[in-house]
């Protein structure tokens, strides 16, 4: 770790010409530019991923879980007295914050979409709808529907939790998917700079047999590539990002429309995060090279 | 400063060097001979630490070889100038760059280095060579840049093996002049070579003591070059 820790001082404040004794390779360092674009480009599009799917699992979790409805279905003439019947029980319900039934207009409203605004519902046979917030306890959701069952024969609980579930577990998956990809896409890029690392040290192996001639210590001669490799993992990273996020930016908002939909663009404090990738990818390309460069010299007189 | 006692070296093959003992002294100017293929680069890389002996011990400036990391060597060869038959050099920079490229990766650049770098490149007559780039160098211009890189860390000892290799009579006198002049300033120099002419001219100019590599050993030669 020390060790580590010299390195990177080193290439912070070392020999800036450091790299310069090594000769330039366009056409290898333009591939390790462009895969390190790449690479970022595909990270940022990840990460947009997982946090919009950790979004949406949140959002699920915790909206839903919050509430719940229970559908009085009876007569209409019994359906006054069963809704204030269900009200005086949920009243004495431990872990119910509040409950109310929604008024008819209210229920023309969220049957809009379906019916059209002008159907009159007094018509239709359409269940009384009771809304039930919990507190963050929650409720005894079996015993309540015991109870229900009991005095308000009508009245069906629906707590959510059989759809709300899957859905949430699926948002989880997918952002534990998104993840694993930005730590894959972490990996390709440590594999690939390992193998340009190599390349570059083999096809250099004139060069470094004069560094060590003229008295250069290992340490030295990695330095030129590390400082190398590094900085071109950054600035391909960084340009891979910028794209993506600009890209990201320009996707269309889905959240204000689709209810608990959200939009893949990255949200508030989160537009700093893609700026982390050049720099994750600068770290490995450091680690990655060292390395290989420790390898390799070890191996040449 | 270099010492070997009973060094031995074997390629896979069999023995190349065997039981030699061998001290150079500070200020003295040898040479070493020999047919080719008896072993003069295999002595001067093991005096420069790039081989380790089979046996024996190898002994720069008061340490063992044997025990140095590969760094220490490196630290070590900032007081050893080395010049190679082929002189190889980083294509990519220039002459200036190549010669000053020891003070480089020590980090020793400083305004007095680079006046120091100056007079060097004058005194090797390649001043007017100074932007150009290895490739473009004829022999005797390689090798006189490859000398002033062997010695612009004032290095105390210098070790050149076959320097007058591919260059013609009138430049090996000029390179061995050089080569003089840096042991009258106190350096010891090691030079290996099959140019039993160039070591009579050097005769007369230097008291220079000849160690011939005949059957594996290394032996004193007599005066009767």
């Amino acid at each position: 770790m020390k060790l580590v820790r010299a390195d990177v001082k080193r290439f912070v404040l070392g020999d800036r010409q450091a790299d310069r004794v090594v000769p330039r390779s366009g056409f290898t360092a333009q591939l390790t530019v462009f895969a390190a674009a790449a690479m970022a480009f595909l990270a940022v599009f990840a990460m947009a991923l997982s946090l919009a799917a950790g979004r949406l699992a949140t959002r699920w979790g915790d909206e839903l879980a919050q509430s719940s409805t229970i559908r009085i279905v009876a007569p209409l003439d019994q359906r006054a007295a069963q809704t204030e019947a269900a009200l005086g029980i949920l009243e004495t319900t431990a872990g119910v914050a509040f409950a109310r039934a929604l008024s008819a207009s209210e229920q023309q409203a969220l049957l809009a979409p379906w019916f059209g605004a002008e159907l009159d519902l007094q018509t239709l046979p359409v269940p009384q709808l009771i809304e039930v917030i919990e507190e963050d306890s929650g409720f005894d959701a079996a015993g309540l529907r015991l109870r229900l069952a009991a005095e308000v024969p009508g009245a069906i609980l629906d707590d959510h939790s059989r759809w709300r579930a899957p859905l949430v577990d699926a948002a989880n998956r997918l952002r534990l998917l998104g993840w694993l990809s930005a730590v894959l896409l972490g990996a390709s890029v440590a594999a690939m700079v390992t193998l340009a690392a190599h390349a570059a040290l083999a096809a250099n192996a004139q060069v470094i047999a004069v560094l060590r001639l003229v008295g250069a210590t290992d340490r030295y001669i990695a330095q030129a590539f590390i400082r190398r490799f590094t900085l071109r993992a950054f600035g391909g990273a960084l340009v891979g990002s910028v794209v993506a996020m600009a890209v990201v930016a320009f996707l269309p908002d889905a959240s204000d429309t689709a209810g608990f939909l959200t939009g893949l663009s990255f949200q508030g404090w989160h537009w700093f995060l893609p700026f982390l990738i050049p720099l994750l990818c600068a770290a490995v390309a450091f680690v990655a090279t060292r390395a290989a460069a420790g390898r390799t010299l070890k191996r040449l007189a | 400063m270099i010492e070997l006692n009973n060094v031995a070296y074997s390629y896979g093959g069999g023995a190349l060097l065997s039981d030699i003992s061998l001290q150079l002294a500070p200020g003295s100017f040898y040479f070493l001979t020999g047919p080719s293929g008896a072993g003069k680069t295999t002595l001067l890389k093991l005096c420069y630490g790039a081989l380790q002996p089979t046996s024996g011990e190898v002994t720069l400036f008061g340490d063992d070889v044997a025990g140095l990391a590969r760094d220490d060597i490196a630290v070590l060869r900032r007081r050893m100038g080395v010049v190679h038959q082929d002189c190889s050099f980083l294509d990519h920079l220039s002459v200036t760059e190549n010669i000053a490229l020891p003070l480089r990766v020590s980090g020793r650049q400083s305004k007095a280095a680079q006046e120091d770098l100056t007079e060097l490149m004058a005194w090797v007559g390649l001043t007017h060579r100074a932007e150009a780039l290895p490739p473009e160098l004829s022999g005797g211009e390689r090798q006189r840049a490859a000398l002033a890189r062997a010695v612009i860390m004032s290095p105390d000892v210098v070790l050149a093996d076959e320097p007058t290799g591919n260059v013609d009579w009138e430049m090996s006198q000029r390179l061995l002049r050089l080569l003089v002049e840096l042991n009258k300033m106190g350096k010891t120099v090691l030079i290996a070579t099959h140019d039993l002419s160039l070591i009579r001219a050097a005769k007369s100019q230097v008291q220079a003591r000849v160690l011939r590599i005949a059957n594996r050993q290394v032996q004193l030669a007599g005066a009767d070059l």
